[in-house]
């Protein structure tokens, strides 16, 4: 666990450091998370339970248990991770625990938009490149300077074209991924389709 | 491109604005809340200042962590009377129709939604839920968000997200006797596999889904996020309406008549484009069992399990911890595994045709002594119904615990959990590792009629020996 925990705010173009890798396919977010956890009106405690049930299985052999990790806020992951429950406990115990990006062959759709919504760029590399970084990482550390402006991954020997879709790098970029805002602005919009929808006025019995 | 199917009618139709970065902003029509991914979003509503938008398009009720043998308040956990307490609160304070336990309207909110002629062809659905996507049953464009997006919805009752692309599964003929719904959806995920559907929109056509009833549709578009489609949806038809029909949500009076005619404009014309289509045989489909840790391993009961040679690259990785953590050999028969807890509910399958079926297959008959078997009816309508029909009796008399509707062992938050490394059959949607509630329990998915007749023989069987 990291020190005093702060939320991403504005614009996002630099991420550095210390990459983590999770060995494993369709790694779900029960998985991430498990569901017991869930129970709460608020997200503060979730990062020391993230990955629960595989940690205490592993006894302290979990990637997440060791020492060599334990400042690492890159996460580097295999494909379809985050798969399964939309709960957004799930990136959100990942960043409570200190991830601040992952890097993986592919996402699952909920999760993605999921880390959007709280600032965790999500970036996709071919298979054979991850494999690499991931056998890379369990013998020495790798440290990533990620450049959001250019999708370049950098290290002191390595140059990685990592892949981002253009709309989410350009939310990370103008701070709006944070999309409550820029929403709003358009209120005059929202209230003309709210009167155009056919169905609004066929619903009855709705309001209290 | 896909283009005029109803996922672009609908889509195009629910376009507030091209967002600066590329993404469209959607405008959502029904919202759904529960008591687990709604109280940070409306704490970030106070944290900012902000107000629900439109109260009325957002309706809540209480699931995920309800107990399910007594829900007489306070709830024994406190953390679950935390939940639903605040849930109370926000609804009461925004004004929120909430349908609270003892309502005669409390349940698992996609069977609430639907039963209530809430659900409709042609809207755009959200709920702080994956399995979101069984509104597309009814040609709605329904998927699951997170939390921050919950928050953006009651705020703006509008979200950011990219158009998604459109893959048609076109289901040749029909199932056959003793093959159901969810036998189908579990056989197509297989198919597919667990992330095909990643970035994509599944249209469900062909006869086969024509053929099914409104709540067997629900069952497939529900499982649509088990095959990485966060979206599914079936063109709505004349079982369609007359499902909506008389609901007490339902359009009425002139608006009936109204609607029914935008309905059937909705659906996908004839030359409709696909980013993708896929074709399948459904009277091939037998009935199916999972026997791994994602919904797409799963095999007919008569199959064994594969072989790691049998497998693509990608699907071995997973195959290996599926092998060790369910202790099964590759090879083995899935048939007659010994079973110890069976599980009918969930948003899946705890509907009243799914009771049904499952009293149907265990009427007269008793559960093995060795197994713990309980129906957790999805919705309370669904619990008076099967009262009325004296299915409730059915199950007590066979050895089943007859529980109050809620999520239960589907997910686990609540005291319906497996212990140790405990094998249940379960009529729920996910057999990822922990699931159910113990980090060594195993969960193998298959119909409620299935259950039904593990349930009997305290062993995985094939109900068509039951049923013929």
């Amino acid at each position: 666990m990291k020190s005093e925990f702060t939320p991403p705010i504005g614009k996002i173009t630099q991420i550095d450091g210390q990459c983590i890798s999770l060995i494993g396919n369709d790694i779900d977010t029960d998985r991430i998370i498990p569901a017991r956890f869930l129970k709460c009106v608020n997200f503060d405690s979730l990062g020391k339970y993230v990955f629960e049930d595989d940690r205490k299985t592993l006894k302290g052999r979990h990637p997440f248990d060791l020492e060599e990790n334990k400042n690492a806020t890159i996460l580097v992951v295999n494909s379809n991770f985050g798969c399964g429950s939309s709960r957004e406990h799930a990136p959100q115990a990942l960043m409570r625990w200190g991830i601040k990006a992952i890097i993986g062959e592919s996402f699952a759709d909920i999760f993605y938009s999921n880390c959007i919504a709280i600032g965790i760029p999500c970036f996709t590399l071919p298979k054979n490149f991850l494999e690499e970084i991931q056998n890379y990482c369990d013998n020495q550390f790798l440290f990533l300077e990620i450049d959001l402006e250019n999708s370049l991954a950098k290290s002191k020997d390595l140059t990685l074209n990592i892949e981002i879709k253009e709309s989410t790098r350009k939310m990370f970029l103008s701070g709006e991924w944070d999309a409550t805002s820029t929403l709003m602005e358009n209120e005059n919009l929202i209230e003309n389709k709210f009167n155009q929808l056919p169905y609004i006025k066929f619903n009855t019995n709705l309001a209290i | 491109m896909s283009q005029n199917t109803l996922f672009d009618k609908v889509w195009d139709l629910h376009k507030v604005s091209s967002l600066p970065g590329g993404s469209d902003q959607i405008f959502i029509g029904l919202h759904l809340i529960h008591e687990v991914t709604s109280p940070q979003a409306f704490g970030a509503l106070k944290d900012k200042k902000l107000k629900v938008k439109y109260p009325d398009r957002t309706i809540a009720t209480v699931d995920h962590i309800v107990p399910t043998d007594n829900q007489s308040r306070p709830f024994k956990d406190n953390l679950a009377e935390q939940m639903i307490a605040t849930l109370e609160k926000n609804c009461l304070e925004h004004k929120i129709r909430f349908f609270n336990i003892g309502s005669g309207n409390q349940g698992i909110v996609h069977v609430v939604a639907p039963e209530l002629g809430l659900t409709q062809p042609g809207m755009t659905i959200a709920c702080g839920d994956s399995h979101t996507s069984t509104h597309g049953a009814f040609g709605s464009i329904a998927f699951g968000i997170g939390t921050s997006q919950v928050r953006d919805v009651l705020a703006s009752q509008t979200l950011a997200m990219n158009k998604l692309k459109v893959r048609q599964i076109w289901c040749d003929n029909k199932l056959s006797q003793g093959v159901y719904a969810k036998d189908l959806v579990l056989h197509i995920i297989n198919k597919l596999g667990v992330k095909a559907g990643a970035g994509f929109a599944y249209e469900f056509a062909g006869p086969a889904i024509h053929d099914l009833s409104m709540e067997e549709r629900m069952t497939i578009c529900n499982m649509s996020i088990e095959g990485g489609a966060r979206c599914g949806y079936i063109n709505p038809d004349e079982r369609t309406f007359s499902y909506i029909k008389n609901k007490s949500c339902a359009p009425k009076n002139e608006y009936w008549d109204k609607a029914l005619r935008w309905w059937n404009s909705l659906k996908s014309d004839e030359n409709s484009i696909y980013d993708d289509v896929i074709t399948l045989d459904a009277s091939k489909v037998e009935p199916t069992v999972t026997w791994g840790i994602t919904p797409g391993q799963s095999i007919s009961i008569n199959q064994q399990i594969p072989l790691l040679d049998d497998l693509s690259p990608n699907d071995k990785l997973v195959a290996k911890e599926a092998y060790e953590y369910m202790s099964f050999k590759p090879g083995q028969l899935i048939k007659d595994t010994p079973v110890d807890v069976c599980f009918i509910g969930s948003c899946t399958n705890g509907r009243i045709s799914d009771l049904r079926v499952a009293a149907k297959v265990l009427k007269g008959k008793k559960v093995s002594k060795n197994v713990k078997a309980f129906a957790v009816p999805g919705s309370e309508k669904v619990a008076n119904e099967a009262k009325k029909e004296g299915l409730d009796q059915i199950f007590k008399d066979s050895g089943f615990q007859w529980r109050d509707p809620g999520c239960s062992m589907c997910l686990a938050m609540n005291s319906d959990k497996l212990i140790g490394n405990q094998v249940s059959a379960s009529s729920s949607n996910r057999n990822f590792k922990g699931r159910q509630g113990s980090p060594s329990g195993r969960t193998l998915l298959m119909s409620p009629a299935m259950v039904a007749a593990a349930a009997i023989n305290g062993k995985v069987s094939d109900v068509r020996e039951f049923i013929n």
